[in-house]
């Protein structure tokens, strides 16, 4: 814009002159003090740190891939299904923390679905209109909460009153039980696999729910209308409306729950008890997942081989998380996509 | 007697179809009392999570707390090192977070809003806004700490600050989508260059957003233990080198709730109640700000 200036100043004193008369000046004209330069400097910049975003992840992987090489070129995908884990005599395997991470997840999704699915109904469907940003709002800090508190409280408060209220029953009921009696043995202290999943259920239960929430909302008001004039009751409208209507959304905002457990450190670090055994399938049996052996160890271990196992792991920690929250946003962006069409 | 029959009939069905209300109803009855305990079932834990903190929190909280340094087992001290550690690091790495998301959040905004780099870029935002934040710990232990043969306060404020830029992106360009257009073509009009209508329109049209998004970066970091673990590590003692290892609150609070010793314990439960109070406060204010806005 302001490179055109200079060209229709010149045309005006052209008239002027062209005309013959005597005219006042014109103002001088301010020359814009920052013209295109600084434009594309700015936009530069701008350019720049949103490369820098993408440089980020790839920086991520590369350090990881590079630092975890020595681990990735001697144990290879065996690495995935052994589960010796000796540092003394350097001998590393990380099935045993695979299979904490997956398994305290699993448990966490199966808590926090249902009960995610019925605050998003809750908060949607149910609840009147001036409870809705108070109630969204609470549900929404127990995502704020720092997972150390989280961390804390379940070691101190929760474990113990689990071990006596919920271990003690349960290991009573199953007792003689085959296979149920075996997944629930072990000493009922509060840590372990079951504790670390319930506080994590806890943790992704706002994700999801607020997922939920949103997805629920996008369901246009004339199908639920629809649904309702024929007769149906809120639950039918609900279960075979809107949830076929918002399935893909609802899956997405599963999948970032799962992303957020798996990737989870010190909450599950305090409670399941780091020990490095898979004798023991109990669910009160301490175990370890990746992400606190990487928090208990790695500080400590010495340059070499341990340090590299470790960072493998933390890749195929990254790696899982990473096509978790891929599938995640897939989903979520397909009902983006679907919004407004006809179904 | 034709009638008859019909008029059974008829009240057969209706009866079948009461029958199949009442079940529906009764359905329906059942998932929306379920729904009200999930509800009850979230609360529940926040308010017992916070009911105990605060319990046990104030229980250990004395001056000394704030002033003292974090003390050998079994002694009387504090957490200052530990708190000037994680406001420091905080400070730091939101200074050196912010522009960068900032600047990124404009480019998705206004400069490249359909473009591959900008599909691509928000993707990629999207996945580290919820990448493990150990991961990231890793990350700059393999670039800075193993580099410079020491853990530091520096490598704990770039783990941070990589923390940081995801979640003011996200934050910004959002803000900067809901600003209208009409404001930026009138700034047009008037002649001003690019970055003159972004950095005194958009960008101030769109300020309480964009400081709902730091303020919200902040309470995420203030909370943060996995990436300082093995970064900024930790220190017993005060240092205001950001070149040594540095205490930091969720560090300290960390080792001293997994010790046995009692004095420890207490201390980490004052800690754990300072952070509670700090990042909740913060989140609360973040939605102050922008309900305001809207």
């Amino acid at each position: 814009m302001s490179s055109t200036l200079p060209a229709s100043e010149m045309s005006f004193n052209q008239l002027a002159r062209s005309s013959g008369r005597v005219m006042t000046n014109p103002p001088p004209i301010k020359v814009a003090r920052s013209g295109p330069m600084a434009d594309r400097i700015f936009g530069w910049l701008a350019k720049g740190a949103a490369l820098f975003t993408l440089g980020m992840l790839v920086a991520i992987l590369a350090s990881l891939t590079i630092s975890a090489w020595p681990a990735i070129s001697k144990y290879g995908f065996g690495f995935l299904t052994s589960t010796t884990w000796d540092p003394v005599r350097e001998e590393f395997g990380g099935l045993v923390m695979i299979y904490g991470t997956l398994m305290t997840s699993v448990i966490a999704l199966l808590i926090a679905v249902p009960v995610s699915f019925g605050i998003a109904l809750f908060l949607t469907e149910l609840s009147p209109a001036w409870l809705k940003r108070p109630l969204g709002t609470a549900i929404e800090l127990l995502a704020a909460i720092p997972s150390i508190v989280y961390g804390m409280w379940g070691l101190l408060v929760f474990g113990p009153l689990l071990a006596t209220y919920v271990q003690q029953p349960l290991q009573a009921l199953f007792a003689g039980v085959p296979y149920l009696g075996a997944l629930f043995s072990g000493p009922p202290v509060g840590i372990g696999i079951l504790s670390a999943g319930i506080i994590l259920a806890i943790m992704i239960i706002p994700f999801i729910s607020a997922v939920m929430r949103d997805v629920f909302e996008v369901t246009p008001t004339l199908l639920k209308e629809s649904a309702y004039g024929l007769g149906a009751t809120t639950w039918e409208v609900v279960s075979k409306v809107v949830l076929p209507y918002t399935k893909a959304g609802v899956i997405g905002g599963i999948m970032l729950g799962l992303g957020r457990a798996i990737g989870e450190t010190m909450a599950v670090t305090f409670v399941i008890g780091n020990l490095n055994q898979l004798d023991s399938l109990s669910l009160f049996q301490a175990a370890n997942s990746i992400t606190s052996a990487l928090a208990n160890e790695f500080a400590e271990a010495g340059e070499g081989l341990h340090q590299a196992s470790l960072m493998y792991l933390g890749l195929v920690l990254f790696f899982i998380t990473f096509v978790v929250l891929t599938l995640s946003k897939i989903l979520l962006s397909q009902l983006k996509k679907n919004e407004g069409s006809k179904t | 007697m034709m009638t008859r029959e019909i008029l059974l009939q008829s009240d057969a069905l209706e009866q079948s179809r009461q029958a199949r209300y009442a079940q529906r109803k009764f359905v329906n009855r059942i998932a929306l009392t379920l729904s009200l305990m999930a509800m009850a079932f979230g609360l529940f834990w926040l308010f017992w999570i916070l009911f105990e903190t605060i319990r046990l929190g104030v229980d250990g909280l004395t001056l000394d707390t704030l002033t003292q340094m974090t003390p050998p087992p079994n002694d009387a001290g504090g957490l200052a090192n530990a708190i000037y550690g994680s406001f420091l690091m905080v400070l730091l790495a939101t200074f050196v977070g912010t522009p960068i998301g900032v600047m990124a959040g404009i480019y998705l905004a206004e400069f490249d809003t359909k473009g591959w780099l900008a599909q691509v870029t928000r993707f990629v935002n999207d996945i580290l806004l919820s990448a493990p934040s150990i991961v990231i710990g890793l990350f700059v232990y393999a670039v800075i700490v193993t580099r410079f043969k020491s853990f530091s306060g520096y490598a704990g404020v770039m783990a941070l600050a990589l923390i940081v830029i995801p979640v003011v992106i996200r934050t910004t360009e959002n803000m900067l989508q809901l600003v209208p257009p009409g404001l930026r073509e009138a700034a047009y009009a008037l002649g001003a260059p690019k970055w003159k209508v972004i950095l005194s329109i958009t960008l101030r049209a769109a300020r309480s957003g964009v400081v709902t998004g730091v303020l919200l970066a902040v309470a995420r970091i203030a909370g943060e233990t996995a990436p300082l673990l093995f970064t900024a590590l930790s220190n017993q003692f005060w240092t205001s080198s950001l070149s040594e290892p540095m205490a930091s609150l969720p560090v300290t609070i960390f080792k001293f709730a997994m010790s046995p010793y009692e004095n420890w314990q207490k201390l980490a439960w004052a800690g754990v109640f300072i952070i509670t109070i700090a990042v909740l406060g913060l989140n609360i204010l973040a939605r102050v700000l922008t309900r305001s806005r809207s």
